[in-house]
């Protein structure tokens, strides 16, 4: 796979990490928050933590669009999808986060709803062409990064001229959500030094976005790819900024982000979508102007409207530590439940439900390995 | 039969006709569905015989007995169908006991509307399937179901085989030191299934690696009596495979990325829709596991024959107690190769 398996070389890997070993000052604590979920899956399916120093700590973020869907959400979908002649069209890893009373999409779907799997927002329109007779509801997750897809979705219903497609609207947006983290950060004693930044979101929104988080916060942040090298050279890069001194926004994506990003995808979404005034992030809470609903003019397409969608919030999970973890005061390890209440089969809390939670992703590749070597402390 | 019969029926119409709920009601029309289609491509002494059972003398040892359900969607696909695939996975799971296939039962499931003309693509598809790999189909069975409850065909089969004298392949004879080996390329079956879906639009070169893998484990055998494991990873993957075997053992397994049989098509697939090679589906691959001392003489020996070519020692059995498989990444780090959690494939065999 040319193109990819450049940024797998275990060579490379290994020479950076040695230089990061010869960089960082052992004296010090590096706390680096990988935001996105992709990061996470990386670090850990590759066994990143093995080639960095003891006192480099990843701490696992938010950017993780499945996990962090609310409970209520889920729950208003499933409610949707129960009504007489609905299709709901969902991606596959929605299928399995958990909602109340023990249900899910997939339980849902078991017990009779006409529940689907598509791999594209593009798929649901054309079942809802296929179905001209069923309402049609598109369930959409995922940040900046799946949002234009949707838009694109709905402009091509538009132009079919379908009236039985509409679409359950949960895009939600990165920099709300960090702005949350690093705010509380700021009022608990602060856990995250730097930010490793998003890599697919910010093709999509561009590197300048993150400028007002390291100028307010004052931690570095470096935008890298989803390639295990990718993270790697942003840990470098993070450390010589935090030996520095300096908090900036540097890319280490060089080869698809740049400073504007994506104008034309941009557009479309800013023509469709405007701010939510608030909205609940599982793990983190009520999060003000954090996500996106339909402008007026396209609420037709909004299945909020057109079912009557009411609030419906939901408490996460009394023994879950997702908050917790999602801000870097614990690890997976120290919940109570993980492991044992909790886990990929039987998800009680966000983290543990995508193979890119930080739950999961400790569950299935880190549980009890053995180091090859103690890294020097 | 009877040659006053033959005049008054109108033969099965394999052009335009359907199954209908009449072929499974147990009268007429079931008896001229089994004539015209199963017996006449099955065919042999004990399945004319047309009684609900087949009878065979049986030599003394060891027997073993397996059974698959098989469910597959799309029914046809690229390097097979449902019926090659019914035939191979039976015929591997009595192998992987080391033993020598003799004969099959096949179950039909039919849903009402199916084109009869797809069902004897299937049909003739088992019956050649079954004749390359030398075992019989001796009896069956077959019911019809309504539209809309099944899915055109499920079927069902059944194996009986004979182990010979002196081996003895279990899940649970893993020992530390033993070495592991995996028999050629993986995941082809499980990305040449996904790239015909429905919903999913992406053409690869991959075919399944659907195939009998009975005369391997002979010459395997041949070469190195003691195999002390052996199974096809199938649903599940690689992965999955590596996991049971080491809970049945109580033992750890340690693999080597760089050491996997992969084919870049499929690596590329499994990129672009997200999936770990190493959970992919097989359908003519095994996993052995033998002493380090029969290791290089068992690799040459796979190497040798034509459904091990690609054969590779990925890796060694060693205690743990937690009966964790760990793999050395190709870049350097660790980790844990766990089950399969959910479902990563609905449906491929």
């Amino acid at each position: 796979m040319k193109y990819i398996n450049e940024f797998r070389d275990g060579k490379l890997a290994r020479a950076i990490g040695e230089a990061i070993r010869r960089e960082v000052d052992p004296a010090r604590q590096y706390n680096l928050m990988e935001f996105c979920g992709g990061h996470t899956h990386a670090i850990a399916r590759y066994g990143l933590p093995d080639l960095l120093p003891r006192n480099v700590r990843m701490i696992h973020g938010p950017g993780c669009p499945v996990c962090v869907l609310p409970i209520g959400r889920i729950d208003n979908a499933i409610a949707i999808a129960s009504l007489p002649n609905v299709i709901l069209c969902s991606f596959g890893d929605t299928m399995r986060v958990p909602a109340s009373g023990q249900s899910s999409l997939q339980r849902a779907k078991a017990r009779g709803a006409d529940i689907r799997m598509v791999y594209s927002s593009l798929d649901a329109v054309s079942i809802a062409q296929q179905h001209p007779d069923r309402e049609v509801v598109f369930f959409a997750i995922g940040f900046e990064t799946t949002t234009p897809t949707t838009a694109v979705a709905v402009k091509q219903a538009e132009a079919l001229g379908l009236r039985n497609f509409s679409v359950f609207c949960n895009h939600v947006l990165t920099p709300a959500a960090l702005d949350a983290i690093l705010s509380a950060d700021q009022d608990n004693a602060p856990q995250v030094h730097g930010v490793v930044g998003p890599a697919h979101v910010s093709t999509v929104i561009g590197s300048q976005p993150y400028e007002a988080f390291t100028a307010r916060y004052n931690k570095p942040l470096v935008i890298a790819g989803f390639e295990p090298l990718d993270v790697l050279q942003s840990v470098r890069m993070l450390v010589r900024q935090l030996n520095e001194g300096r908090a900036e926004v540097e890319n280490e994506y060089t080869r698809t982000v740049t400073s504007a990003g994506n104008r034309r995808a941009q557009a479309l979404v800013a023509d469709m979508f405007e701010l939510r005034p608030s909205f609940e992030w599982r793990g983190l809470g009520e999060v003000p102007w954090s996500a996106l609903q339909f402008r007026p003019r396209y609420r037709g397409f909004d299945a909020e409207a057109r079912f009557a969608v009411e609030k419906h919030a939901v408490a996460d999970a009394k023994a879950c530590e997702c908050g917790t973890i999602l801000r870097g005061l614990k690890e997976p390890k120290d919940c109570k439940i993980f492991g044992t209440v909790c886990t990929p089969e039987n998800p009680v809390g966000a983290c543990m439900v995508s193979s890119e939670g930080a739950c999961a992703a400790y569950y299935t590749y880190g549980r009890f390995t053995i180091p090859i070597e103690q890294a020097p402390s | 039969m009877s040659t006053i019969k033959a005049g008054y029926i109108r033969h099965l119409d394999f052009k335009q006709g359907r199954v209908e709920m009449s072929h499974g009601s147990g009268g007429r029309a079931m008896a001229q569905l089994i004539d015209e289609l199963f017996l006449a491509a099955f065919d042999n002494p004990m399945l004319r015989q047309m009684n609900d059972q087949a009878a065979f003398e049986v030599p003394a040892g060891r027997m073993v007995m397996a059974t698959d359900c098989h469910v597959v969607s799309p029914l046809f696909f690229a390097g097979g169908d449902i019926g090659s695939l019914a035939v191979h996975g039976t015929i591997n799971d009595v192998a992987m006991a080391g033993a020598q296939p003799m004969y099959l039962a096949a179950g039909f499931i039919l849903e009402e509307g199916f084109p009869l003309a797809d069902l004897r693509r299937i049909v003739e598809s088992m019956a050649g399937a079954a004749r390359e790999a030398g075992v019989a189909i001796v009896t069956g069975d077959t019911k019809v179901v309504e539209q809309g409850k099944g899915d055109g065909v499920f079927i069902t089969t059944t194996g009986v085989g004979m182990v010979p004298p002196g081996v003895n392949i279990s899940g649970d004879r893993a020992r530390p030191g033993d070495k592991v080996l995996v028999s050629g390329m993986l995941g082809d079956h499980g990305v040449a299934i996904m790239s015909q879906r429905e919903n999913l639009t992406f053409s690869t070169s991959i075919v399944s690696d659907t195939a009998a893998l009975h005369g391997l484990v002979a010459a395997m055998l041949a070469a190195a009596p003691n195999i002390h494991c052996l199974r096809d990873p199938t649903r599940g993957g690689l992965a999955t495979t590596l996991n049971e075997l080491a809970k049945q053992s109580g033992v750890g397994i340690d693999i080597e990325e760089q050491a996997l049989p992969v084919r870049d098509e499929v690596r590329a697939a499994c990129e672009l829709l997200g999936l770990d090679p190493l959970y992919v589906a097989n359908e003519g691959k095994l996993v052995a596991i033998c002493s380090a001392d029969d290791a290089h003489r068992l690799l040459e020996t796979m190497r040798a024959h034509p459904l091990g070519r690609h054969a590779a020692i990925i890796g060694e059995v060693r205690a743990d107690p937690h009966c964790f498989v760990q793999m050395n990444t190709s870049f350097g780090g660790r980790r844990n190769v766990d089950w399969l959690s959910g479902e990563q494939l609905p449906r491929i065999c």
